[in-house]
C-alpha cells in the first residue's frame, strides 16, 4: 500500500513541472503566438528559484523569484517579436539557448550546494488519513497551483469574456484588430503569464523535484511541455491527462528498469514519449473539434496597419 | 420619401470630414476628402474599385489614421485613434472583407464586438430575436466557419446593429444577399433612418442606391469628383461619373448551340453534408456545350459552393464519370488533373481559396498554373523562370487593368475587385476549354464587372464552355445563354435565356416550382 501511495506521489511530482510550462504555453498559444522558449524560461526560473531560496534562506522568496524571472525573461520574447515583429520560431529557439548558456553561467557558484525545499503541505488529522491522506493533503504547494491552474485557465479561456478575446486574437488578429482589440497588449499580457508558469515550472525542479542547482537541469522537460500543448489540441484538461500519462509512464519505467526487466532501456526510456502521444492523438481524433481549437494564426507576426 | 429628405435639409451634420487625406506609399489612396453627413440621412459613397471609398471608411472607423485632415463629430473635432474610439462615439460597421471568427460561434462573434459583458445567452438570444425581427434569421449557436459568405454578412449586419450606433457604415452589404434578404435590409435601413440615425451606405449597384440613397457623394481615384442626390440621376449617369467615361454593358451575340460538343457533363452527382452546416448535392446533371455560357442562380448556402468544390476537384467524386471534362471522365481526379484536361476554376473566396494572400501576384500565378504552363513557367531540373512568370502577372495586370500600388504586390494588398480581376484573368489568360467561376463579379465595380462578363462571353464565343454560379441575377440575364436555378442542393432544369424572367428565376430559387425535383438532362 505504502509503494503505491509513494508511486503515485512520484508520478504527480514528475508530472507537475510538465503540467505548469504547457498550460503556460497553452495560453499563449491560445493567443496566436508561438514561443519555443519554454526551455529557457524554465531553466532561468529554476536557477532563479535555487539561488534566491539559497542566498536568503527562504524557498518561498526563491518561488516568488522563479516566476517573477521567468516573466521578465519572457518579456525578451514579447519585445522582440510583438513590437519588432521578429520571427517567432527563431526568436523562441534563440530564447532557449540563451537561457541555457546564462542559467549555467549564473549557477556556477551554486553547483554543488544543498539548497531549500519548499516543505509539503500538512494539516493534521487530514493528512494523517490513510492512502489519500498524502496524496491530497500532503503534497508540495506548486502541486496546488498546478491543479488550479488548469481549471483556472480553462474556466478563463471558455468562461470569461476576456478568455474570449484573447480566442478570438488566436483566431484571427486582423479580425481581432478590425474591431478594435488591442491585440498587442493581450499578446504581451498572455506570453507573460507563459514565462511565469515556465518560470514556476522551473521552481520546480530547483525547489521540489531535487532542491539543488545542476546545470541543464531542465533536461528536455520545455520541449515535452510544448509537445503536449499542440497534441492535447490546445485544451487545458488534456493538457492535464498528457502530463499525467507522461508522468507515470516515466516513474513506471523507471522501476521496469530497476527491476532488470529484459528490455533495451533505451526502448523503455523512450516509452512516456510514445504512450503520451498516442493517447492524446487519439482522444484529438475529431478533426472537427481539433480544427476549432487550433489557433489559425500561430506563429504569424502581426503588425497593424495604420 | 420626399417629405423626409426636405426635412433633413437643415438638420445638422452628425459626421464631418474636411480635407481628409491617405498615402500608402507612392500612392494616394485618399486625397483631400470631403464629406458631410446630415443626421437621419442615407449617405452614399459611390466609387470604382480603388477609388479609396474603403481607405475613407476605415479612418473614419478608426482602423486607419488619416496623414491629414480632420473629423468633426457632432461638430466636435475628434481623433478616431483606434475603432473603440469610434464604437464610444456612436459608428458602427460593417465590413467589406469580413471581420469574423472562423472557430467561435456566431453569438460569440457578436459578444467580441459589445463592450457590456452580458452573458453569451443573453447575447445569442438577442441577437436570435433582431435577426429575425429584421427579416435576416440567425443561429447564434452556429460555427462561422460553416456558414456561407451570405450568412456571414448577416452577423456583421446583426452585430453592428446590437451596438446601436448613430452612424451605421456598410461596405457593399447587398453583395451577397439574395433580393429578398436585401429587400429586408433596405427596410431596416429605412426604419433607422425614421428613428434618425445616419448611414453611409457604399454599393456599386446603382439602382439600389437610387432607391434608397437620400445624397451621394462620388470618389475618383481619391477624390471626391462630385455631389448629388441619386434619385434625380440615373444609373447610367451616376455610373459615367464614377468612371469618368460612359460604360457599357456587355453585348452577347446569340448562339446556335445545335450539335456543338459537350465540353462539360456532371450526371448524377451526390454529395453528402460535409459538415453539419453544408447542404448535401442530390442528383444533379448539367452539360455546357462549346460556345454556350450556363449560369447557375440561386439563394446562398443551397449548395453553389459544394457544386463548385465538386466540379473543381476539391473534392473528389466516388465515379469517375459524375464529372466529365472534355468528354473524359474526371470524377476521380483533383484539380491538377481537371486543370490539364483544359478546365479553369475561379472560386468565391478571392484572399485564401483564389489567391494566396501574401504571396506576389506572379507567385500566385505560379501556384495555380505551374502544371498547365510547365513548359513556359518552369525550366530544366525543376527550376522556376522567374522572369516569365513575372511578364505573363504583367500581361494579365495589363489585359485585365488592374489597379496597384507597387509592380508586383502582395494579393492581400489589392482591393478586392481589383484582386477578383486579376484571378479570373489569371484563368483567362490560358484560354480554357472549360471554365467554371463562382461569383465573376462579387464586389467588383460596374466597369470592372462589365470587362469581366465581356471577357466571359468571348471565351465563350470563341469555343469554350462556361458555367457561372452567381447570385446576381442581372448578370446571369446578361450573360448567360441558359440559367439553371440550385435549391436545397438540387438543381433545375436550365431554362433558355428567351423564355427566363425574372419571376421565373425567383419562383425556382424559393423552391416553388412543382416538380422541381430529380430529373435527367435529355441528351442532345
Amino acid at each position: 500500500m505504502d509503494i503505491t501511495v509513494s508511486i503515485l506521489l512520484t508520478i504527480a511530482t514528475a508530472a507537475t513541472p510538465l503540467l505548469i510550462a504547457a498550460i503556460g504555453e497553452l495560453v499563449v498559444e491560445r493567443s496566436g503566438v508561438l514561443n519555443l522558449g519554454v526551455e529557457g524560461m524554465m531553466v532561468m526560473g529554476a536557477v532563479a528559484g535555487f539561488g534566491a531560496g539559497y542566498l536568503t534562506g527562504s524557498p518561498w522568496i526563491g518561488l516568488a523569484a522563479a516566476i517573477v524571472v521567468g516573466a521578465l525573461f519572457s518579456l525578451l520574447f514579447a519585445v522582440m517579436t510583438l513590437s519588432l515583429a521578429t520571427n517567432q520560431v527563431a526568436t523562441g529557439l534563440s530564447l532557449t539557448l540563451l537561457g541555457l548558456g546564462l542559467s549555467g553561467m549564473l549557477g556556477t557558484g551554486f553547483v554543488g550546494l544543498p539548497g531549500e525545499r519548499l516543505p509539503n503541505l500538512y494539516i493534521p488529522l487530514l493528512t494523517d488519513l490513510p492512502v489519500i491522506g498524502k496524496l491530497l493533503f500532503g503534497q508540495d504547494p506548486i502541486f496546488y497551483i498546478s491543479i488550479a491552474l488548469v481549471f483556472g485557465v480553462s474556466w478563463f479561456l471558455f468562461k470569461t469574456r476576456t478568455g474570449l478575446t484573447l480566442r478570438s486574437i488566436g483566431d484571427s488578429h486582423t479580425s481581432a484588430h478590425a474591431l478594435g482589440i488591442q491585440v498587442i497588449k493581450y499578446r504581451y499580457l498572455a506570453v507573460m503569464f507563459g514565462g511565469a508558469c515556465a518560470g514556476l515550472a522551473g521552481g520546480h525542479l530547483s525547489l521540489v523535484y531535487t532542491p539543488q542547482w545542476v546545470e541543464n537541469m531542465t533536461a528536455g522537460r520545455g520541449w515535452i511541455a510544448l509537445a503536449l500543448v499542440v497534441f492535447a489540441s490546445w485544451r487545458p484538461l488534456r493538457v492535464l491527462a498528457g502530463a499525467y500519462i507522461f508522468g507515470a509512464v516515466w516513474i513506471g519505467q523507471l522501476h521496469a528498469q530497476a527491476f532488470g526487466i529484459p528490455i533495451p532501456s533505451q526502448f523503455l526510456s523512450s516509452l512516456p514519449y510514445l504512450a503520451t502521444i498516442v493517447v492524446l492523438v487519439i482522444i484529438s481524433r475529431n478533426k472537427r473539434l481539433t480544427m476549432m481549437n487550433t489557433p489559425a494564426s500561430l506563429g504569424q507576426a502581426f503588425v497593424p496597419d495604420r | 420619401m420626399g417629405g423626409t429628405v426636405s426635412a433633413q435639409e437643415g438638420a445638422a451634420n452628425l459626421l464631418e470630414v474636411r480635407g481628409l487625406t491617405k498615402i500608402f506609399g507612392s500612392l494616394t489612396a485618399c486625397d483631400h476628402i470631403d464629406l458631410a453627413i446630415k443626421k437621419g440621412e442615407i449617405h452614399a459613397l459611390l466609387g470604382e474599385n480603388g477609388a479609396g471609398k474603403s481607405t475613407l471608411v476605415k479612418m473614419l472607423f478608426g482602423s486607419l489614421e488619416p496623414h491629414s485632415g480632420e473629423i468633426l463629430w457632432n461638430g466636435q473635432a475628434v481623433r478616431m485613434t483606434s475603432p473603440s474610439v469610434a464604437k464610444k462615439l456612436g459608428i458602427g460597421m460593417v465590413f467589406q472583407h469580413f471581420s469574423l471568427f472562423e472557430a467561435l460561434t456566431a453569438a460569440e462573434n457578436i459578444a467580441l464586438s459589445l463592450d457590456d459583458g452580458a452573458p453569451i445567452g443573453t447575447i445569442a438570444a438577442k441577437a436570435r430575436a433582431l435577426s429575425y425581427s429584421y427579416g435576416l434569421p440567425l443561429d447564434p449557436e452556429s460555427l462561422v466557419g460553416d456558414l456561407s459568405v451570405g450568412e456571414r454578412q448577416r452577423i456583421e449586419i446583426i452585430r453592428c446593429l446590437l451596438q446601436a450606433p448613430e452612424l451605421i457604415i456598410l461596405d457593399e452589404p447587398t453583395s451577397v444577399l439574395t433580393p429578398q434578404e436585401a429587400d429586408k435590409l433596405f427596410e431596416t435601413l429605412e426604419r433607422l433612418r425614421a428613428e434618425g440615425k445616419s448611414i453611409l451606405y457604399i454599393s456599386h449597384r446603382l439602382e439600389e442606391v437610387k432607391r434608397l440613397c437620400d445624397r451621394a457623394t462620388v470618389l475618383r481615384h481619391g477624390k471626391v469628383v462630385g455631389h448629388c442626390n441619386p434619385r434625380e440621376e440615373t444609373a447610367a449617369s451616376l455610373a459615367r461619373m464614377m468612371v469618368g467615361n460612359e460604360v457599357k454593358s456587355a453585348e452577347r451575340t446569340p448562339i446556335k448551340l445545335d450539335g456543338a460538343q459537350e465540353l462539360l457533363s456532371v450526371c448524377g452527382l451526390s454529395r453528402k453534408p460535409a459538415g453539419p452546416f453544408s447542404t448535401p448535392l442530390k442528383n444533379i446533371w448539367l452539360s455546357v456545350k462549346a460556345g454556350e455560357i450556363l449560369g447557375i442562380a440561386g439563394v446562398a448556402g443551397n449548395g453553389q459552393g459544394e457544386l463548385f468544390e465538386a466540379l473543381s476537384g476539391e473534392v473528389q467524386q466516388a465515379s469517375g464519370d459524375a464529372v466529365r471534362i472534355r468528354g473524359k471522365d474526371a470524377g476521380k481526379l483533383d484539380i491538377t488533373g481537371r486543370r490539364l484536361l483544359g478546365a479553369a476554376f475561379v472560386p468565391e473566396e478571392r484572399l485564401g481559396h483564389g489567391a494566396a494572400p501574401r504571396m506576389k501576384l506572379s507567385e500566385n500565378l505560379l501556384l495555380s498554373r505551374y502544371a498547365t504552363d510547365g513548359k513556359a513557367f518552369v525550366g530544366s531540373a525543376g527550376m522556376v523562370r522567374n522572369g516569365a512568370v513575372y511578364e505573363a502577372a504583367q500581361r494579365i495586370i495589363k489585359a485585365m487593368d488592374v489597379r496597384k500600388s507597387a509592380p508586383d504586390p502582395e494579393a492581400a494588398a489589392l482591393s478586392g475587385g481589383n484582386l477578383q480581376k486579376f484571378i479570373v484573368g489569371r484563368e483567362l489568360d490560358r484560354q480554357p476549354t472549360v471554365m467554371v467561376v463562382n461569383q465573376p463579379t462579387w464586389g467588383v465595380d460596374a466597369g470592372a464587372s462589365a470587362h469581366i462578363r465581356q471577357a466571359l462571353i468571348e471565351l465563350a464565343r470563341s469555343g469554350s464552355a462556361v458555367l457561372v454560379i452567381s447570385q446576381d441575377l442581372d448578370e446571369l440575364f446578361e450573360i448567360s445563354d441558359a440559367i439553371a436555378v440550385m435549391h436545397n442542393g438540387e438543381l433545375s432544369k436550365p431554362i433558355p435565356i428567351a423564355e427566363a424572367t425574372f419571376e421565373k428565376i425567383g419562383l425556382l430559387m424559393g423552391g416553388s416550382e412543382p416538380g422541381h425535383v430529380d430529373h435527367k438532362l435529355e441528351t442532345a
